[in-house]
């Protein structure tokens, strides 16, 4: 038996999406019915879905396409059907940060990001698979279903915004939000050959986002093309009185320069990030990367950032420290999983965390509770947050000699599902191009560059602090040069 | 470095996770792999840096927002979400024997 003939809307970009509503060739309830049936067709194999919100979706259509008719569409993203990472507050829908602890749990409010892609219009179908609190590399740590690479769905899509990454390669929706708090934008996105944009700390609302690690965290878009992610960042990027670590700065017109080309531009390499270990395909990918550079002319610069190899190392002691104060308000009184059959409120505490995390979160609480207790503070804590210090110097020196640091967002194309559970460290270690932007409060992005044995490759572009419209621009320009990166047809052939 | 089960137990006490035995032997094990890899910071001398405390640069911090009341949720839904509730109180076991 064979499945009914996707529709032709899947194929399109979120941009061609909305330009087609503009145009009135398609309706919000045209392109929400397409994905609602693409989920239905696909997310079985695929699992990039917790909740499927599809009478809310209609709704939203229906509203939406009402107020086309009016003339008071609200702009690009008016009727385009998005979906979210359940790390992101919805009101009145199930919202699980892909642990059993939050199961059930129905926030009474909308997180900011979610509320400002409401008031843009969207149309929002459900709420995306994770690894549990966002605590991993490959959504393996999701409490209730593995999520599977559309590419060659024996593969990981990547984490921690797993489902993000692999709902867009789907063609399941037409954008997505995701949170990167060392690399859960960027991996998944290369993994799935998407654009994922992981903006400057301060630039998006953390507001209504469960919490991981809060000086690392930061929401952003993913999207099949620059101009989606970009127009997404639009939308939810700016200060947020209900999050003090919001900066106040303008935000940038994202759309405006975007086909400024790369001309002029001076991409900094960092040696230290081709040292041994990258796997052959995804070298020559990146170096490619770097070739359509120069033919754009763009000039390439040795750059150094010397203390790269310790980002791990700072990076683990830092999220894990702030992960077990944050995980620390799970504590089965207020909300979320409470252990039935107790005596007492301390075993109350005991019993209901015991239940509710995963081993993931368990052994960060455990590892940050022990870096932060009395007598090892100085050693962990105190140290990583000066490296800290030492990696974010090492990018305001490079920016001295160029505009964006350019290189592999991981060492490999997507892994296969299984092949690290075992060993934790080797996980981790999926993060070390990625994870010294988030301790430097860089934005960056991955943008698809070409295919390793038919796998994805993503190159990694970091930019100056708040300067997304000129990481933007870069990877536009990029994208133009190497053409779309193309569609897995693994689904399709099932 | 190797840490000890007794390190272990003393750690989860502290983060208020009861562990079973297999999970107190894994932790043992992973968390000392994870501790080797991080021993490496011990090789940069940082006693001249300054840490960095804040991800926000200091001309990039949001000046404090005046302090004004707005809506905040309802006694219903802030209880919305409670495992057991009392009226308009989280309901918990007895606290004081």
């Amino acid at each position: 038996m064979t499945a009914p003939a996707p529709s032709p809307l899947l194929r399109l970009s979120l941009r061609a999406a909305s330009e087609g509503l503009a145009a009135g060739r398609h309706s919000a309830r045209d392109l929400t019915e397409a994905c609602l049936a693409r989920i239905e067709a696909t997310d079985g194999r695929v699992g990039a879905f917790l909740h499927v919100t599809a009478e809310a979706a209609r709704a939203a259509a229906a509203a939406s396409a009402a107020r086309r008719a009016a003339g008071r569409a609200l702009g690009p993203l008016d009727g385009v059907p998005l979906a979210l990472k359940d790390l992101f507050l919805t009101q009145g829908v199930p919202t699980t940060a892909g642990s059993r602890l939050l199961e059930g749990f129905v926030p009474p409010v909308d997180g900011t990001a979610v509320a400002r892609l409401k008031r843009a219009g969207a149309v929002l179908l459900g709420k995306l698979n994770l690894d549990e609190f966002a605590m991993g590399s490959s959504n393996e740590n999701s409490a209730f279903k593995p999520c599977r690479n559309p590419w060659d769905l024996t593969r990981t899509p990547g984490g921690s915004s797993g489902g993000s990454a692999a709902a867009l390669a789907a063609r399941q929706c037409y954008g997505t939000l995701g949170t990167d708090t060392g690399g859960s934008i960027r991996l998944p996105a290369s993994f799935c050959g998407v654009v994922g944009v992981k903006p400057s700390y301060g630039r998006v609302s953390r507001s209504g986002v469960v919490a991981f690690a809060s000086s690392l965290d930061q929401p952003g878009p993913l999207g099949r093309e620059v101009w989606d992610a970009a127009a997404l960042l639009q939308a939810i990027a700016g200060h947020d009185p209900a999050d003090q670590t919001s900066s106040s700065r303008p935000v940038d017109d994202y759309l405006a320069g975007l086909e400024g080309g790369a001309r002029g531009l001076r991409v900094g390499v960092p040696a230290e990030w081709f040292q041994g270990g990258l796997e052959p395909g995804v070298e020559a990918a990146v170096r490619g990367a770097l070739s359509a550079y120069q033919r754009l002319g763009a000039t390439l610069v040795e750059i150094s950032l010397p203390h790269s190899r310790y980002g791990i190392g700072a990076y683990y002691l830092i999220a894990t420290a702030e992960a077990s104060s944050n995980l620390a308000r799970y504590d089965g009184v207020r909300f979320g999983r409470r252990a039935a059959g107790v005596k007492g409120l301390k075993e109350l505490y005991l019993e209901s965390r015991a239940q509710g995390f995963g081993a993931e979160p368990k052994r960060r609480i455990m590892l940050g509770t022990y870096a932060l207790s009395a007598g090892y503070y100085d050693a962990y804590y105190l140290r990583a947050q000066k490296v800290r210090t030492l990696i974010r110097r090492d990018f305001d020196a490079a920016f001295q000699r160029c505009d964006v640091v350019a290189g592999p967002v991981a060492p490999g194309p997507a892994f296969r599902l299984g092949e690290r559970t075992g060993d934790p460290l080797q996980m981790y270690l999926a993060d070390i191009f990625t994870i010294t932007c988030n301790l430097a409060a860089l934005p960056g992005l991955s943008v698809p560059c070409g295919l390793s044995a038919g796998l994805p490759v993503g190159l990694q572009l970091v930019g100056r602090p708040f300067d997304e419209a000129g990481l933007l621009t870069a990877a536009r320009a990029l994208e133009r040069e190497l053409g779309p990166a193309g569609a897995p047809a693994g689904l399709e052939a099932a | 470095m190797a840490l000890s089960l007794d390190e272990v137990r003393r750690v989860a006490r502290l983060a208020h996770l009861r562990l079973s035995p297999e999970e107190e032997v894994a932790l043992a094990g992973q968390l000392s792999a994870i501790l080797d890899h991080v021993a490496q910071l011990g090789e940069l001398d940082v006693s001249q840096v300054e840490p960095m405390t804040h991800a926000l640069a200091a001309g990039d911090a949001a000046p404090l927002r005046p302090d004004e009341p707005w809506p905040c949720l309802t006694p219903e839904q802030a209880l919305a979400n409670a495992p057991a509730r009392q009226g308009t109180c989280f309901k918990v076991p007895r606290i004081i024997e």
